[in-house]
C-alpha cells in the first residue's frame, strides 16, 4: 500500500533546503553526536527483536526449508522427465512414484511459505508497533527546547514513516536476504550435484550478471537522488504556494507563482526521465543475461547428452538446469532490491534511535513528596535565564506574590514576559536563582505535583480533534458532562456551544478547525476554570476574544481570581488597572513595579507605554 | 483516466505506440524461447545433431540481443511519456489551482490539493510508465504462452485453463478481503499522525494539565488497530505466493502424468511435454506480474479520477473583464473610493448570511474603520473587496466601477490586503515585500517597512533586505511577521488599503506609531478592521457590525450616541477614560 507519510520526509527534506539549514542532518542527527554505526543500529534493535525471538527463528527455518524444498522440484521435474522418452518407452513404474514425492515435496514447500508469511507479518508489524509507542512516549520525556526547536514534520515523519521502514525494511529486508542468499547457494550446489561442468559454465558467466545489476543499481540510485531532491522541492514550494494561495490571488502574484513552479517542474522531468530510464533498465538487462546463460545451458547441456562430454547428462537433467538457469538470476535480482531497502531501513532507524536515544528533561533527584498545602505563594528569587549561552533573555528577575493576588506583566514584545510562564511550569530550566511555589523550591517537587496547582490558557489556542466536551474535559481528569457545562457557562462558551450542530457532542477537526479564534480561546478557558487550580497562568488570554464576550469573560475571570494567586501577561488596559501589582519588563529585567495609578505618577516606561496607547485621545 | 489520457496523452501517442510495438516484438521472442528449447531436444538429442543444437541455440542468444534492444527502445519511450505527461498534468493542476477561488480551496483543503499534485501526478506516472513497459508485456505473454501450449496439444492445454482461473481467484480473493483493511488501516495510521502532531504543536498545555498518560493511551489505542489491522493483512498475503506455487506445480504434475501417457501412446514427444512445463511456468508467472499491475493501475486511475476532479471544477469567481479600466489619473477625485451596495454574502448556500444587506460609501483619501466580534463578517468583507469571493447579491464598486469589470490583476494592484494571518513565505525579506511590485528600488522597501515600523529590525538584520526568510516566516516574530506584511501590502503604492486586526500581536506602543505613519500617507483610502477601539475609533468612518449585519455606522462621536452596540465595546475598553457616557 502506498506510503501515507512519504510526503512528509521530502516536505521536510524540502524546507532544509530551501532554507540552507543543517538541522536536518542526512545521518538522522538530533542532538549533533556522530553517527550510529550499523552495528550500533543493530545492536540498539536486538531488544525489539528479541521479544519476539520465536518468529524470527521460526521465519528463518521456514524460508530455509522453502527454499530447499522449491530448489527440489525442478530435479524432481528433470528425472521425470527422463521417463518419457518416447513411443512405448515410458517408464512409468519409475514415474509414479517421482511424482507422489514431487507432490508431496510442492505442498510442502507452499506449507513453509505460507508460515514464513505469517511470522514475518507478526514480527515486523509488533516490532513497529513497540518501536511506534516507545518513540512517542519519548515524547513527554524531551525537553520543551527540543521540541521548539524541531521542526514538528522530522519529528512526525520519525515516528511515523521510519518506524515503517525500519519494520519493512530491515526485518523484512533480512529475511528477504537470508533467503536470496540460502537459494544462490542452494542453487548452486543442486546445480554442481548434477553436474559440475554445466554448472562451472553458470558460475563462469555469473560476475557478468552480477556487474551489470550492480552498475544499473548504481546509476539508477543516483538518479533518484536527483529526482528526489528536484521532487522534494517541488512539493516544497507547493505545499507553501497552495497553503498561502488565498494570499496569492489576493496579490495577482499567480503568474510569478506559476513561473517558478514551471521551472521547478521542467527541471523534475529532465531528471525524471532519466531517472526512470536508467532504473527500467534493470529488469530487461539482468533478463538478457539471463537469457544468454539459458541459452549456453541449453547449448552445453544438450552437447553433453548427445556426446556425453564433458559429462553425461539426461534431457531431464537439461531441463532441471533449465529451471535453474531460468531462475537463477532472481535472487540476484532480489537482494540488489533488498540491499537499498535495507540500507534506507538503517538510515531511518537511525533517524528513530537519534529521537529515542536524546537527552530527556532532567528529572527532579529524590522529589519531596510530602508538600505543603497548596496557597498560591509564588516566589522569584534572582532568577536569570538564556535560550542560547550568551544572549540572557531574563536577569535578575526577583518578586513575591501573595495568595490571592493578581500580577499583570506589561513590557513590548519579546521581553520575556512568556519566557516567567515557562519557567514556573518547568518547561525550560533555569540558569540561576530560585522559584518556589509555597514555599518549595519547583527544582526539589516533582514536575507533576508542580503543574497540579496551576491552572492557565496560553496564548495559542490549542484543542486536538475531539468534541467540544472532550476538548473542555481535558482540564481535569474524570470530569463528569455536568462539570464541562458548568465550567463552560463560567467561561461564557455555554451559550456558543449550544448554537453549534451537535451541542457539546460537536467534534471539531484538528487544531480548533471550524471554531473562530475566540470560540476557540472561549474553550480553552473553559478548560482552565474546569482545572480549578489555585494559581491561574494568562498569557494574553483574552487578547483576540470577541469584545463583547471579553466583557463578560473579563467578570468570569474576576469571578475565578477570587482567593487564588494569579499572573497575566496582558495586553488589555483592563486587566491590567484591576491588578494589584504591575510588574514592568524590558529585556528581560523588571524595571518598574507597582499599581497603575503608582506608575502613572512614576511618570515612566510604563506611563510613556500608556500614553502611547491612547496618543490620539 | 480515459479522459485524462484524452486530454494529456495527444503530444506522446506515438512515442507511446513505439514503446508498445517494440515491447510486443521482444515479448513474441520470449513465446519463441520453449518451442526452440524444444525442438534442440527433438532434432539435436533425439536426431544426436550438435550442429542442430548449436545453430539454435545461437537463435536463442540472438533472440535475445535483439529483444533487449528492442526493450531498450520501449523503455526510453515509455520514460519520455510518462515523465512528460506527468510534468503536463502537474503544470495544468498548479494553473488550476491559481484559478480557483477562495470558496473551492476552502471546499478542497490544502493538503489535498498538494497531495494531488505532488503524490498522485507521480501515481499518474508509474502507472503510465508501467502500462507502456508491462501493460502489454504479461498479458501478452500469458495469452500468447497458453495459445502456444494450446497449440502443441489441446488436450493437455486443458491443464491451462484449470490453473489460470484458479490462481486468479486466489488473488481475486485475497485482494477483496484486503482492500477494506487497508481502508481501517489508513484510518489507524492517520489517527497516529493526529495524535502525534497534536502532542507535538500542543506540548505545552499537555504538560501543564498533567495529561501525558492520556496521551500515550490515545497513541497506543491506534497504534493497536494499526498493528492488528496489518498482521490481518500480513497473513492474507501469505496466502498468495504459496497458493500460486501449489497450483502451478500441482498443474506440472498433471502435465507431466498425462504428458507421460501422450508420449507412450505417440501423440507427443519428449521435447514438447518439456516445452509444455516451460509454457505453464511462464503463463503462471506472467499472471502473478498482471495481479500485480492491476493494483498498480487501479491506484494510477483512483490518482487520474483526483486529479480530473480538480481540473473540471469551474471557479466561482471568474475573470471576465474585458479590458482594464481607465481610471482618472487626478487623485482624489469626487468619485467614492468604494461604494457597497445592499451586500450579502453567504459561504454556502444553505448556511446563514455571513453579511446581510450591507451598504456604505467611502470617500477617496477616507479612513474607514470596522469593529465587530467573533463572526460579526469583518474578515467576510475584506475578502470580497479583493474578490476573493462574490457575493450573492448586491454590488461592490470600486472608483465608480463594479468590482466585477476590473481584470482581478488590475483590481489586486489597486486594492492591498494585509490579511489577519500574519505570512510569509521562505525566501529573502526583499522576495517576501516584492509581491505586489517584482520591480520596487530598494528606497520603496525601506520606506514601506519605515511606515510599517519595520525597519530598525530589519536593518539590525546582517543581511538586511537579503534576511532568508523561512517557511511561514517562523524565523520572525508574530509582531514581526505583522509588520512585514504590512510594509508587504504597502509596496506598489496600492490606492486602497485593507487591514485585517492585522495590528493585533503589537504592543501598545509600536500599535499607535504604526498608525500615526499610516495616517500621513497622501492619497491612500484605508480600511482598518479591529476588535481593539482605540485602533478605529479616529477614522473618519466607522462601521459596526454584529452577526454579519450593520448595527450602526458613523463617526466615534455618533456612535456613541446612536449604537449600543458600540458603546458597550468603548466601556470595556476604555472604562475611565471619559470617553464613554
Amino acid at each position: 500500500m502506498a506510503n501515507p507519510y512519504a510526503g512528509l520526509g521530502t516536505a521536510s527534506a524540502t524546507m532544509a533546503n530551501v532554507r540552507g539549514d543543517s538541522g536536518d542532518k542526512p545521518d538522522g542527527g538530533l542532538d549533533g553526536g556522530t553517527p550510529m554505526s550499523s552495528r550500533e543500529v543493530l545492536k540498539r534493535l536486538s531488544p525489539y527483536v528479541r521479544r519476539h525471538l520465536l518468529a524470527l527463528v521460526a521465519s528463518f527455518v521456514c524460508a530455509a526449508t522453502t527454499v530447499v524444498l522449491q530448489l527440489y522440484v525442478p530435479i524432481l521435474i528433470g528425472r521425470a522427465v527422463d521417463t518419457i522418452i518416447g513411443v512405448g518407452a515410458v517408464a512409468f513404474d519409475l514415474l509414479l512414484p517421482i511424482l507422489v514425492r514431487l507432490a508431496l515435496v510442492i505442498v510442502m514447500a507452499a506449507i513453509t511459505q505460507w508460515l514464513f508469511g505469517r511470522f514475518v507479518s507478526q514480527l515486523s508489524n509488533r516490532t513497529i508497533c513497540d518501536l511506534r509507542i516507545d518513540a512517542f512516549g519519548k515524547l513527554r520525556h524531551l525537553p520543551l527546547s527540543f521540541i521548539d526547536a524541531h521542526a514538528h514534520g522530522d519529528l512526525l515523519a520519525r515516528i511515523a514513516s521510519d518506524v515503517d521502514q525500519v519494520g519493512d525494511g530491515l526485518l523484512q529486508g533480512l529475511t528477504q536476504l537470508f533467503s536470496g542468499v540460502v537459494t544462490i547457494v542452494g542453487t548452486l550446489a543442486f546445480m554442481f550435484s548434477i553436474s559440475v561442468p554445466v554448472g562451472l559454465v553458470v558460475v563462469v558467466v555469473t560476475p557478468l550478471s552480477v556487474l551489470v545489476a550492480s552498475l544499473i543499481a548504481k546509476r539508477s540510485s543516483s538518479g533518484f537522488a536527483a529526482q528526489q531532491q528536484i521532487q522534494g522541492q517541488l512539493g516544497g514550494y507547493v505545499q507553501e504556494m497552495v497553503s498561502n494561495q488565498k494570499l496569492v490571488s489576493a496579490f495577482a502574484y499567480g503568474k510569478r507563482s506559476i513561473a517558478t513552479f514551471t521551472d521547478l517542474n521542467q527541471r523534475l522531468r529532465g531528471v525524471g526521465e532519466r531517472a526512470q530510464f536508467v532504473s527500467s533498465l534493470s529488469n530487461p538487462s539482468t533478463r538478457v543475461v539471463n537469457n544468454i546463460i539459458y541459452a549456453i545451458v541449453a547449448i552445453v547441456g544438450c552437447t553433453c547428452v548427445i556426446t556425453g562430454w564433458p559429462s553425461t547428462l539426461t534431457v531431464g537433467q537439461v531441463q532441471s538446469f533449465l529451471s535453474y538457469a531460468n531462475q537463477y538470476m532472481k535472487p540476484f535480482n532480489e537482494i540488489s532490491g533488498v540491499v537499498t531497502q535495507v540500507q534506507a531501513a538503517f538510515a531511518s532507524a537511525r533517524r528513530l534511535f537519534a529521537l529515542l536515544d536524546a537527552t530527556e528533561e532532567r528529572r527532579t533527584v529524590d522529589p519531596i513528596r510530602e508538600l505543603p498545602p497548596a496557597q498560591g505563594d509564588l516566589d522569584f528569587d534572582h532568577v536569570s535565564f538564556s535560550y542560547v549561552k550568551g544572549t540572557p533573555l531574563l536577569t535578575d528577575i526577583t518578586f513575591h506574590v501573595s495568595p490571592g493576588q493578581r500580577v499583570a506583566l506589561v513590557g513590548t514584545t519579546g521581553c520575556g514576559k512568556t519566557t516567567l510562564i515557562n519557567l514556573l511550569l518547568r518547561f525550560y530550566d533555569l540558569d540561576g536563582g530560585t522559584i518556589r511555589v509555597d514555599g518549595t523550591d519547583i527544582f526539589s517537587m516533582t514536575r507533576e505535583d508542580l503543574r497540579a496547582r496551576f491552572g492557565m490558557v496560553l496564548q495559542e489556542t490549542w484543542l486536538f480533534a475531539g468534541t467540544v466536551r472532550e476538548n473542555i474535559a481535558y482540564g481535569r481528569d474524570g470530569a463528569t458532562t455536568e462539570d464541562v457545562v458548568a465550567a463552560a457557562k463560567r467561561a461564557h462558551a455555554d451559550t456558543f456551544i449550544r448554537q453549534l450542530p451537535q451541542g457539546y457532542d460537536t467534534h471539531i477537526g484538528e487544531d480548533g478547525g471550524s471554531l473562530s479564534q475566540g470560540q476557540r480561546q472561549l474553550l480553552c478557558i473553559a478548560r482552565a476554570m474546569l482545572a480549578d487550580a489555585p494559581i491561574l497562568l494568562l498569557d494574553e488570554a483574552t487578547s483576540s476574544i470577541d469584545t463583547r464576550t471579553e466583557l463578560q469573560v473579563q467578570a468570569a475571570f474576576d469571578e475565578m481570581m477570587i482567593g487564588r494567586t494569579s499572573l497575566v501577561v496582558a495586553h488589555r488596559l483592563s486587566t491590567i488597572r484591576q491588578a494589584d501589582c504591575i510588574l514592568v519588563m524590558d529585556k528581560g529585567r523588571i524595571i518598574e513595579r507597582g499599581t497603575h495609578d503608582d506608575l502613572l505618577e512614576q511618570g515612566g516606561f510604563y506611563a510613556n507605554l500608556y500614553q502611547s496607547q491612547f496618543a490620539n485621545q | 483516466m480515459v479522459e485524462l489520457l484524452k486530454r494529456f496523452l495527444g503530444p506522446y501517442r506515438w512515442r507511446a505506440i513505439v514503446g508498445v510495438v517494440a515491447k510486443s516484438v521482444e515479448v513474441v521472442f520470449d513465446l519463441f524461447t520453449p518451442l526452440i528449447v524444444a525442438r534442440m531436444i527433438d532434432i539435436g538429442v533425439g536426431g544426436h545433431d550438435t550442429g542442430a543444437v548449436l545453430r539454435y541455440g545461437l537463435l536463442l542468444m540472438a533472440l535475445a540481443f535483439v529483444g533487449y534492444g528492442f526493450t531498450l527502445i520501449c523503455q526510453h519511450h515509455a520514460a519520455i511519456v510518462s515523465q512528460g505527461m506527468g510534468t503536463d498534468v502537474r503544470e495544468a493542476l498548479f494553473d488550476k489551482v491559481n484559478e480557483l477561488s477562495a470558496a473551492e480551496l476552502d471546499q478542497l483543503g490544502t493538503a489535498s490539493l498538494v497531495t494531488r499534485v505532488t503524490s498522485d501526478v507521480n501515481q499518474l506516472q508509474v502507472a503510465v510508465a508501467l502500462a507502456i513497459r508491462q501493460g502489454i508485456r504479461w498479458p501478452v505473454l500469458a495469452i500468447g504462452s497458453m495459445i502456444a501450449a494450446l497449440l502443441i496439444d489441446i488436450r493437455l492445454g486443458l491443464v491451462f485453463l484449470i490453473c489460470t482461473p484458479a490462481i486468479a481467484w486466489v488473488f481475486w480473493a485475497v485482494m477483496s478481503r484486503s482492500v477494506p483493511l487497508f481502508r481501517t488501516i489508513q484510518g489507524s495510521l492517520d489517527g497516529l499522525t493526529r495524535v502525534t502532531s497534536e502532542n507535538l504543536s500542543g506540548a505545552r498545555v499537555i504538560r501543564a494539565f498533567r495529561r501525558e498518560d492520556t496521551e500515550e493511551e490515545r497513541f497506543r489505542g491506534f497504534a493497536q488497530a494499526q498493528t492488528a489491522g496489518s498482521i490481518t493483512v500480513g497473513q492474507l498475503s501469505a496466502f498468495l505466493n504459496p497458493s500460486t506455487f501449489l497450483i502451478l506445480n500441482l498443474g506440472i504434475v498433471v502435465i507431466l502424468w498425462s504428458g507421460a501417457l501422450r508420449v507412450d501412446a505417440g501423440g507427443l514427444t519428449q521435447g514438447q511435454v518439456v516445452a509444455f512445463v516451460n509454457y505453464m511456468t511462464q503463463t503462471l508467472l506472467a499472471i502473478v506480474y498482471v495481479a500485480n499491475l492491476v493494483v498498480t493501475f487501479t491506484r494510477g486511475a483512483a490518482s487520474a479520477t483526483r486529479v480530473m476532479d480538480v481540473l473540471a471544477i469551474q471557479p466561482k469567481v471568474q475573470d471576465h473583464a474585458e479590458g482594464r479600466v481607465e481610471l482618472p489619473s487626478k487623485q482624489p477625485s469626487s468619485i467614492p473610493a468604494v461604494t457597497l451596495n445592499d451586500v450579502s454574502f453567504s459561504y454556502a448556500d444553505d448556511a446563514q448570511d455571513a453579511l446581510h444587506n450591507v451598504s456604505l460609501t467611502l470617500n477617496q483619501g477616507q479612513k474607514l474603520g470596522i469593529i465587530g466580534g467573533t463572526g460579526s463578517g469583518k474578515s467576510t468583507l475584506a475578502s470580497l473587496l479583493v474578490r476573493l469571493y462574490d457575493p450573492q447579491s448586491g454590488t461592490i464598486e470600486l472608483f465608480g466601477h463594479d468590482l466585477k469589470s476590473y481584470p482581478l490583476e488590475q483590481l489586486r494592484n489597486l486594492i492591498a490586503l494585509v490579511p489577519q494571518k500574519a505570512s510569509l513565505v521562505s525566501g529573502t525579506i526583499r522576495s517576501n515585500l516584492c509581491w505586489r511590485n517584482p520591480n520596487a528600488t530598494d528606497d520603496e522597501l525601506w520606506e514601506a517597512l519605515r511606515i510599517a515600523q519595520a525597519d530598525s529590525f530589519v536593518h539590525e538584520k546582517s543581511l538586511g533586505l537579503d534576511e532568508p526568510v523561512e517557511a511561514g516566516g517562523k524565523n520572525f516574530s508574530g509582531g514581526q511577521r505583522q509588520r512585514l506584511t504590512i510594509a508587504r501590502a504597502l509596496v506598489g503604492s496600492p490606492h486602497v488599503l485593507v487591514l485585517d486586526d492585522s495590528a493585533s500581536a503589537l504592543d501598545m506602543a509600536t500599535d499607535a506609531k504604526l498608525r500615526m505613519a499610516l495616517s500621513e500617507l497622501p492619497n491612500i483610502t484605508s480600511i482598518t478592521i479591529s476588535q481593539r477601539i482605540s485602533a478605529i475609533m479616529d477614522c473618519d468612518l466607522i462601521l459596526v457590525l454584529y452577526h454579519g449585519k450593520m448595527a450602526g455606522i458613523g463617526t466615534h462621536q455618533q456612535l456613541l450616541q446612536t449604537c449600543q452596540l458600540y458603546r458597550e465595546i468603548a466601556q470595556s475598553q476604555l472604562v475611565g477614560e471619559g470617553v464613554a457616557a
